[in-house]
């Protein structure tokens, strides 16, 4: 261990101190002191303590030199961003005194950077592209990290950028310093620590690029104060410069030709094929491609949570919704198929139950832009690494057209199926006893009035199941959920941002009493930037997934599953939004035209049954076989 | 990679249609990963980024995979690196490693080069406890095992060995009776025999 070191600036004086305290030799404390590192490190503390004179104060654009913070906001034009979700914090403060030379970048003033990232999220969600956010360093960057997981669990192209202490001030624990970067490490598609202000074009175009290109996900940039604050020349760098920047980055986006027509022989020999759809023909835009797909082939379509909007739910080969708490008859398809044809979906647990039951009679082709999915859950016959749409597209040519004729006795079975378990399961749970307010009727009247045409939010809960299952999609990108992390509180900020990139559509935020108390404090960003949002909140008085697991699978011991929550209407009302009630059937449509009227966003409390399940459910661990479609009393 | 699909566990095609009827139990699905457990040695090719090491340790931790030994060098591009990664598991399970590295962005190439001809090393430095009674034992054994001993001191040996990891480990064990002080192995570099080259095929 060094100690400090004897500094022939100020030698150590063997007297006793001079009483005058001008005479007396000074000690100075700076490790290291003289040495250029040791320069670094003051002139950093000074920056951080804002000694260092701004470059920018007062001067606008271009009456001053071009300092990294203008290349992040270039950067962002550049890749056609219109609006990112954002939150200050001192090492990001030269982002935001610049921010006011960039007129065309929108930026949203979040109320917690959690909301800010699903916000993001939730924009690229429904437009397709990147979505951006923003925090300062430290906590700025801890509360990113929840939207940023969410992001990469559901392959979600995003930018997050975050400020860090300056460079010469990493690893010394400053104020608000977090190793961010070995946070978001193992949780997003590639991560950047940006220390120069020369590197931001280059690390901010790759970023953009990585997110959106191949197997979209989320992507962090840090980058110091001190690179915000540095004057720069660098230019952007071309789309050639950038792939050339990335050697190692190379999706494969056609199939095989050999494996296509493997596919391709499976799929003449197939006698109950079955279509599984899931969010990678959303992000190829691949659904006229689907709908070309099964229409030629005859075979029937079932979807993913995140496939959702992949067919329209009105289409006859349209099937539903699997897994886990997915329609029986779906299940029973899969169960009894002797081909699974699987595009852009990841055979999640959640999907497939119990790996070793799953679809036995089945062989399975499997199509994945992401060759690491191919046979990760599952063991697939024929692995097709490529973009889902240019894959169904090679394909169209070399299936065979089939007559529905041919399959008249499977299709009829299914319809046999469907007719069966829609009539059972749709009420299944026996909410209208007592004249409750059922979940399921809620969300299917919002569905109907709302033309099946708007951005969906869901939360997580019952309420995401019952919206998946009820709400009847009819567009691509219309649904929007947490999936792969299944996030509470993702709903009314992704919302947020679904307004946003969406507002030529109506946008309803589904969520949970328990999942809304998460996150609720966005509801003054969007009162401040008049984000119409309606919100529809499901309230059971319970964290009402976990209730139902606790009565089915924990012998009801109800520990923690009722939740108290404010009186909503009140709660809206400070915040100056427009909120109404709806407790009875009849009530609903009512309340839902009246959200409807409202310019801006409004609340409704729906006030459902209170002990409601999401049936049929598949038990963790139990097979798609294995389904419970009722419990407890006689009519449930 | 092989193309073999039995390996996977999967059955081989049938020639009619697998219209099982549903009251016969269908044989249960294989589970990816639950074959077989080996040594595996994957090299991979790397862009030499500051941190690109510990993107490939936490994939692998949180992925996991269980590393048993890491060698980490430049190779003649100075912009590349080489690591040679050990680890135990089956077919389907390593092959899933390789596909996972190939998601990190500075990974260039990945090979599995177990089942292929290739050279492997590793160097250990093992300090033996010695005394004036066994000093000479000691060097014998360390020149039949063609080693060297480093550095001779009045109560150790420092032996250095090098071959295939089995010699490292046959040496290490003729030696412990005498009371191993210290040892330290580097790991196997493995490169395959021939004119065939990873870092060449890169180019392409
Ligand atoms: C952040 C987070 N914490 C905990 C959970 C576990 N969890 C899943 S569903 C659920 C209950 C949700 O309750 P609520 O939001 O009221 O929705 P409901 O199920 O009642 O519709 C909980 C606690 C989660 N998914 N996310
Ligand atoms: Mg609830």
């Amino acid at each position: 261990m060094t100690t400090r070191q004897s500094d022939p600036a100020h030698p150590p004086s063997q007297a006793a101190p001079p009483s005058d305290p001008a005479a007396r030799p000074r000690r100075s404390h700076v490790p290291g002191d003289g040495t250029d590192h040791a320069r670094r490190v003051e002139k950093a503390r000074k920056d951080m303590l804002h000694e260092g004179a701004s470059a920018t104060a007062g001067r606008p654009a271009l009456k001053r030199t071009r300092i990294g913070a203008d290349v992040v906001c270039e950067a962002l034009l550049r890749q056609g961003v219109e609006v990112f979700f954002s939150y200050p914090g001192g090492v990001i403060l030269p982002l935001y005194d610049v921010l006011g030379d960039y007129p065309q970048l929108r930026h949203v003033l979040v109320r917690h950077e959690q909301g800010g990232a699903h916000a993001a999220d939730g924009y690229a969600r429904v437009t397709g592209k990147v979505g951006v956010c923003m925090g300062t360093s430290g906590p700025g960057a801890t509360n990113l990290v929840t939207g940023i997981g969410t992001a990469l669990l559901d392959s979600i192209p995003m930018v997050a950028i975050t400020g860090n202490v300056p460079a010469a001030l990493i690893g010394k624990d400053a104020f608000q310093e977090i190793d961010i970067n070995g946070i978001t490490l193992p949780m997003t598609k590639h991560n950047y620590l940006v220390r120069n202000a020369d590197d931001l074009p280059r690390v901010l175009a790759e970023a953009f690029h990585i997110a959106r290109t191949g197997r979209p996900g989320p992507v962090h940039v840090d980058i110091t104060k001190d690179a915000l604050q540095q004057e720069t020349r660098a230019e952007h760098p071309t789309d050639d410069q950038v792939m050339a920047g990335l050697p190692g980055f190379r999706p494969n986006l056609d199939g095989h030709g050999r494996q296509l027509k493997l596919a391709a022989l499976e799929l003449a020999r197939a006698k109950r094929p079955v279509i599984l759809a899931g969010h990678g023909v959303l992000h190829a835009e691949a659904w006229d491609d689907l709908r070309a797909f099964a229409e030629k082939t005859q075979i029937p379509v079932a979807w993913t949570l995140l496939g959702i909007g992949a067919i329209d739910e009105t289409h006859p080969l349209a099937y539903g919704f699997m897994g886990m708490h997915g329609w029986k008859h779906v299940n029973r398809a899969i169960q009894s198929a002797d081909l699974l044809f699987a595009v852009g979906m990841r055979f999640d647990d959640r999907v497939t139950g119990n790996v070793r039951t799953y679809a036995p009679y089945a062989r399975i082709v499997h199509v994945d832009i992401d060759p690491a999915e191919i046979g990760k859950n599952v063991a697939v016959e024929v692995p097709i690494v490529g973009d889902a749409g240019r894959v169904l597209r090679a394909l169209l040519p070399m299936v065979p057209e089939v007559d529905p004729l041919a399959r008249a006795d499977y299709f009829a079975e299914l319809a046999d199926w469907k007719a069966d378990s829609e009539g059972s399961s749709w009420h299944g749970s026996g909410a209208w006893r007592d004249g409750h307010l059922s979940a399921d009727y809620v969300v299917s009247r919002i569905g109907e009035l709302s033309g099946h045409e708007a951005n969906y939010v869901a939360d997580v809960g019952q309420n995401q199941m019952w919206l998946a299952r009820y709400a009847g999609f009819r567009s691509p990108n219309s649904h929007v959920s947490s999936g792969g992390l299944g996030t509470m509180g993702f709903s009314v900020p992704a919302a947020m941002g679904a307004a946003l990139g969406r507002p030529d559509r109506e946008t309803w935020a589904i969520t949970g009493d328990g999942g809304f108390q998460m996150t609720f404090q966005e509801l003054m960003t969007l009162v401040q930037d008049h984000i119409p949002v309606k919100i529809a909140l499901f309230d059971n008085k319970k964290l009402g997934m976990i209730r139902q697991w606790q009565e089915i699978i924990y012998a009801g011991n109800y520990h923690s599953a009722h939740l108290l929550g404010p009186d909503y209407l009140k709660l809206a009302d400070a915040f100056g939004i427009p909120a109404f009630s709806a407790a009875t059937p009849d009530e609903v449509d009512g309340a839902i035209r009246a959200a409807q009227a409202v310019d801006g966003p409004a609340l409704i409390w729906f006030q459902i049954a209170e002990e409601q399940n999401v049936f049929p459910m598949m038990p963790a661990g139990k097979g798609l076989s294995d389904l419970i479609e009722n419990w407890g009393g006689a009519d449930e | 990679m092989s193309s073999d699909p039995s390996r996977n566990g999967v059955q081989p095609e049938p020639s009619a249609a697998p219209a099982a009827p549903a009251h016969t139990a269908p044989p249960p699905r294989a589970l990816p990963g639950g074959g077989v457990s080996r040594a595996h040695r994957l090299v991979a090719l790397v862009v030499d980024r500051p941190g690109v090491l510990n993107r490939v340790a936490s994939l692998m931790r949180a992925r996991n995979f269980n590393i048993d030994s890491l060698a980490v060098s430049r190779t003649d591009r100075a912009d590349i690196s080489r690591m040679t990664i050990t680890l135990h598991g089956d077919d389907v399970a390593v092959e899933q490693a390789a596909k996972q590295l190939y998601r990190l962005i500075d990974v260039l190439k990945v090979q599995d080069v177990t089942s292929e001809p290739t050279v492997e090393h590793e160097l250990a430095l093992v300090k033996i406890r010695a005394t004036d009674s066994t000093r000479a034992e000691i060097l014998k054994l360390v020149e039949m095992s063609r080693g060297r001993a480093v550095d001779v001191s009045a109560e150790a040996i420092i032996a250095e060995v090098s071959g295939p990891e089995t010699d490292v480990d046959a040496f290490v064990a003729l030696v412990r009776t005498y009371g191993i002080k210290e040892l330290v192995r580097t790991g196997a570099v493995v490169m395959a025999r021939g004119a065939q080259s990873i870092e060449e095929a890169l180019k392409r």
